[in-house]
């Protein structure tokens, strides 16, 4: 019997065993992911008891931790009169309902618990000093933010801008929006009350219009099919294209219609650059099925599309229908069909265009420094694509610059600077307003910012809208706020 | 099957009722310790309770220590201390929920429930009672060996208890507990006690007949179709147990020990596979059956399947801890609310007390568990080797499936942590099976006098070592 009786008690440590390697595997391998996770409430609790960074455009601070004297030692406090502006890209700090925007992917740095931080820390302990996170400045600029949060007032849409040399986002606006600080509140029934009326209100003031969603770009994208062919070699801004009132497409008897039902500026066969002007339908079209889905993708695809951008506040990626038959490919051609972006995309494209071809890769957060001023980390300008060559983004600028001097994009224009763009309008289904687009850069000659602008809903007569008349002039003041400076 | 060399263990005939005195210091040292820690912490003073509690529980613990000095001499001096560190440790964490609890209830405007560890003291207080009880009256545990159908029949009716109407009561899903007089008990705690000296009884009676070998297969003796019968019937009980109080734990519990004691009475291997698969194949039938079981497996497999989830709380808490843990009163056992104190005390140690903290609470385990082993080695009859198996892997058992659930490693199930564990029923039981652990020890370890006339025990020896 005694070996059967050594045999268990063998067995019986084993099992013990089993329980402390697991218990070790689990702080080993499990335990960052498990105190990583947004509903982990002991690690909230504790990080709401740490002096959390700012988050900083220039010396002012958006977002801040002042001590409080409740249940917890601070209260994260949003810059009050322009909390909503920046909303998309602070995010919130919520005891109940975790982290968004900036402090969701900077969280780690902002409360000090980055491996890149692990020595402050260690020099916090020594010199007996409170743990403060490290400070994490943007690169908006706020001058540009507020025209375009002020010029999307009462509308529901979205603003981007880029520093086309660098890619760093110097506006990023949708609104409506919404007050940070009504969910960094400490009395977690008013929280709770605030989060249940941002979710339920019909007009979603907690979508990121700018980054998370994707819309058709109608006639912005007219601008990644020209690219295209200008790219083919087989086209110059001076190529006739066929541009009839309706151009008939293959293997369809519905036609695609110019906006106006008239041919392209009085002429069957324009030019590209009256094409672009006028923004028809039909050269487009024939353009489009000219080169073929492929050609439009890949152009598309170095502009950015189907990649996620901007990992800072984790952008959405905008797309190209993966294989439409002929027809779609006329209306992708004109941003219509599945071709779907956001509107940082289409910043994106205009900032492309702006920088010689060369697409930088956008970026929000400048730098990072500990509580006493050392940087941590500092963004370096990184090319995405090269989506065009140099004399093909030329000879866009030129035609862009057109298009706002005579054409649809004429409420763009700024006086004694010369504005490059172009507008849209998107239909999706006859119940719904269009989406008015307008992307533009300034000054033409040496680009100092690129800008899109998407209204989804302006509470406008539907004859009235037009991404001319309605999106342009927002552009045209973040423009300005920009080159004012 | 190859007979082990089974050497005769010489035992040294000494007492070393001295060192079980320093260690029971040390246990009450610690015990005490950590609840003045919690105190200091949490509330920033030393518990207005701790003099009566330290008081208290060193002289029960002092009585016990006296009573063996007496009247068993020789018992193992190891199990005695581990009991009443854990004891002690389990009653601190509890007092640390407790205060937890209060200042959550506090702050959120509520009632605060009443405090749990008083009654988790009264209840020690009466398990070292009924612990003393049976070390002065079960003077020579082989007596037991004539209740064992009494043992058999009382271990089934405590078993069924829970069903009967009126008087059993659902908690979570389980029909393991029964309300009497205003209390819970949880009868499947005495039942694992009566179920283990019915076993041994039985098996000592049965041992010959099921050593028998039937077929040979895959370097196994397996017995014969006919002798199936016992390990059938402890199944189809064990399944029962499962199918109406659906409690998976018990269930393990009562047939594993069933079936350890088996191979230990025959040493047949075979044994140990056929219950192996009738196990897989109940606990499969259970998966495909019943809800409960099925969700406990998905929990398992993922614990943040669902949110809120009992099992991800304790490992976020457990990974909060880390490897040193937060600190007596500064970590946030309370997240896991009455959990915390009772299936889930193990992982509020993690909590505080960190991945070391664990550790070493369950090697003090393995120290009780591998004592009683030891216990069964020395016992020199057949009777009391087979009891003190089944007490000690009780433990064993009792140990991996709470902690193991609890900790992730096995799907979460409802036993009691030993000794720790909110909970009057499972306490009390507890000390009951330690000193019976004791009283066989005392026997074991007891120098044989040189001339004594051929007894029981001797053949018994005789028989091991053929």
């Amino acid at each position: 019997m005694n070996s059967a009786i050594r045999r268990l008690a063998v067995a019986a440590i084993i099992l013990m065993l089993a329980l402390m390697a697991n218990s070790t595997y689990l702080q080993a391998f499990r335990a960052n992911e498990l105190n990583g996770r947004n509903d982990n409430r002991r690690v909230r609790d504790s990080q709401f008891s740490v002096d959390r960074g700012p988050i900083l455009i220039g010396a002012t601070p958006i977002a801040q931790s002042k001590p409080s004297n409740d249940r917890f030692e601070y209260q994260r406090t949003y810059l009050p009169s322009v909390a909503a502006a920046y909303a998309p890209v602070t995010g919130f700090y919520s005891y109940l309902y975790g982290r968004a925007g900036i402090e969701l992917t900077q969280n780690s740095e902002l409360n000090g618990s980055d491996p890149s931080l692990a020595f402050r820390r260690v020099v916090d302990v020594i010199t007996n000093r409170r743990q403060q996170g490290a400070s994490v400045s943007l690169t908006l600029n706020a001058a540009a933010q507020l025209a375009a949060y002020k010029g999307l007032s009462g509308k529901k849409g979205a603003v981007v801008a880029i520093e086309p040399k660098t890619g760093k986002v110097l506006a990023l606006v949708s609104r409506p929006s919404y007050d940070p600080n009504e969910l960094a509140g400490h009395d977690l029934d008013q929280v709770s009350d605030a989060w249940t009326k941002l979710n339920e209100d019909a007009n979603k003031p907690m979508s990121n219009r700018a980054i998370k969603e994707i819309y058709p770009p109608g006639s912005t994208f007219k601008l990644v099919t020209m690219a295209a062919a200008l790219s083919s070699g087989r086209y110059t801004p001076e190529t006739k294209v066929r541009s009839p009132a309706v151009l008939e497409l293959p293997q369809t008897t519905v036609g695609l219609p110019n906006q106006n039902g008239q041919n392209c500026g009085g002429s069957d066969n324009a030019t590209l650059t009256v094409a672009l002007r006028l923004s028809c339908n039909t050269a487009f079209g024939s353009v489009g099925l000219d080169l073929g889905a492929d050609a439009l993708r890949e152009q598309a695809e170095k502009f950015g599309f189907g990649e996620r951008q901007l990992p800072e506040l984790g952008a959405v990626a905008s797309r190209f229908p993966a294989d439409p038959n002929a027809p779609q490919v006329a209306q992708s051609a004109i941003g219509q069909f599945d071709v779907q972006a956001t509107p940082l995309q289409m910043a994106m494209v205009a900032a492309g265009i702006a920088n010689g071809g060369d697409v930088m890769k956008p970026y929000l957060v400048q730098n990072v420094k500990t509580a006493d001023l050392k940087t941590v980390s500092e963004t370096k300008p990184e090319s995405l694509h090269q989506a065009v060559s140099p004399e093909v983004a030329s000879q866009l600028t030129q035609m862009m610059v057109d298009v706002v001097q005579n054409g649809t994009g004429k409420p763009g224009r700024i006086s004694g600077v010369q504005v490059a763009g172009k507008t849209g309008t998107a239909q999706t289904s006859p119940d719904k307003p269009p989406f008015a687009w307008f992307t533009s850069f300034a000054p033409a000659n040496d680009p100092k910012v690129a800008v899109a602008v998407m209204i989804e809903d302006a509470n406008v007569p539907r004859n009235d809208i037009a991404g001319g008349t309605l999106a342009a002039p927002i552009a045209k003041a973040v423009m300005e706020a920009v080159l004012s400076q | 099957m190859s007979i082990a060399s089974t050497s005769v263990i010489q035992i040294i005939p000494r007492t070393r009722r001295g060192v079980e005195l320093m260690l029971l210091i040390i246990a009450i040292a610690v015990a005490v310790g950590a609840y003045i820690n919690i105190g200091l912490t949490v509330q920033d003073r030393i518990p207005a309770s701790t003099g009566y509690y330290a008081a208290g529980i060193s002289l029960l613990a002092l009585i016990a220590h006296m009573v063996l000095r007496y009247r068993a001499p020789y018992a193992d001096p190891v199990m005695l201390p581990c009991a009443v560190l854990l004891n002690g440790l389990g009653v601190a964490m509890i007092h640390r929920v407790d205060l937890g609890l209060k200042q959550a209830a506090e702050a959120a405007g509520r009632e605060p429930r009443s405090a749990a560890a008083p009654q988790q003291i009264t209840w020690t207080a009466v398990g070292i009672i009924l612990f003393l009880v049976v070390i002065l009256l079960i003077r020579d545990h082989r007596r037991l060996q004539a209740l064992t159908y009494t043992a058999g029949l009382a271990g089934l009716i405590l078993l069924i208890l829970p069903l009967v109407p009126g008087l059993g009561v659902n908690i979570n899903g389980a029909q393991i507990w029964i309300r009497f007089l205003g209390m819970s008990f949880q009868p499947g705690e005495f039942a694992k006690l009566s179920l283990v000296v019915f076993f041994a009884g039985y098996l000592v009676v049965k041992r010959d007949v099921l050593t028998l070998a039937g077929h040979r297969f895959l370097g196994l003796d397996l017995p014969r179709a006919r002798d199936l019968g016992p390990i059938l019937i402890a199944w189809a009980v064990s399944l029962g147990v499962l199918v109406f109080e659906k409690d998976l734990g018990s269930s393990l519990l009562f047939f594993g020990l069933f079936l350890f004691l088996l191979y230990v009475a025959t040493e047949r291997a075979g044994w140990l596979l056929i219950g192996g698969l009738l196990f897989l194949g109940g606990a499969w039938f259970a998966y495909a059956t019943f809800g409960h079981v099925n969700k406990r497996v998905a929990d398992w497999l993922d614990p943040f399947n669902e949110v809120g989830g009992q099992v991800s709380n304790a490992l976020m808490g457990q990974a909060w801890g880390g490897v040193l843990g937060r600190g007596l009163g500064q970590g946030r056992p309370e997240i896991l609310g009455f959990y915390g104190q009772s299936d889930f005390i193990i992982s509020s140690f993690g909590e505080e007390l960190g991945l070391t903290g664990m550790i070493a609470i369950i090697l003090v385990y393995t120290l009780i568990v591998e004592r009683g082993l030891r216990t069964a080695l020395g016992c020199r009859d057949i009777f009391g080797k087979l009891l003190a198996t089944g007490l000690a892997m009780s433990f064993a058992l009792q140990v991996f499936v709470i902690v193991g659930g609890v900790t992730g490693l096995i799907p979460l199930t409802g036993l009691a942590t030993p000794f720790m564990a909110l909970g009057g029923t499972s306490l009390v039981a507890n000390w009951a099976i330690i000193a019976l652990l004791l009283r066989i020890s005392d026997q074991a370890r007891r120098p044989q006098t040189p001339a004594a006339p051929v007894s029981d025990e001797t053949i018994a020896m005789a028989v091991q070592k053929q």
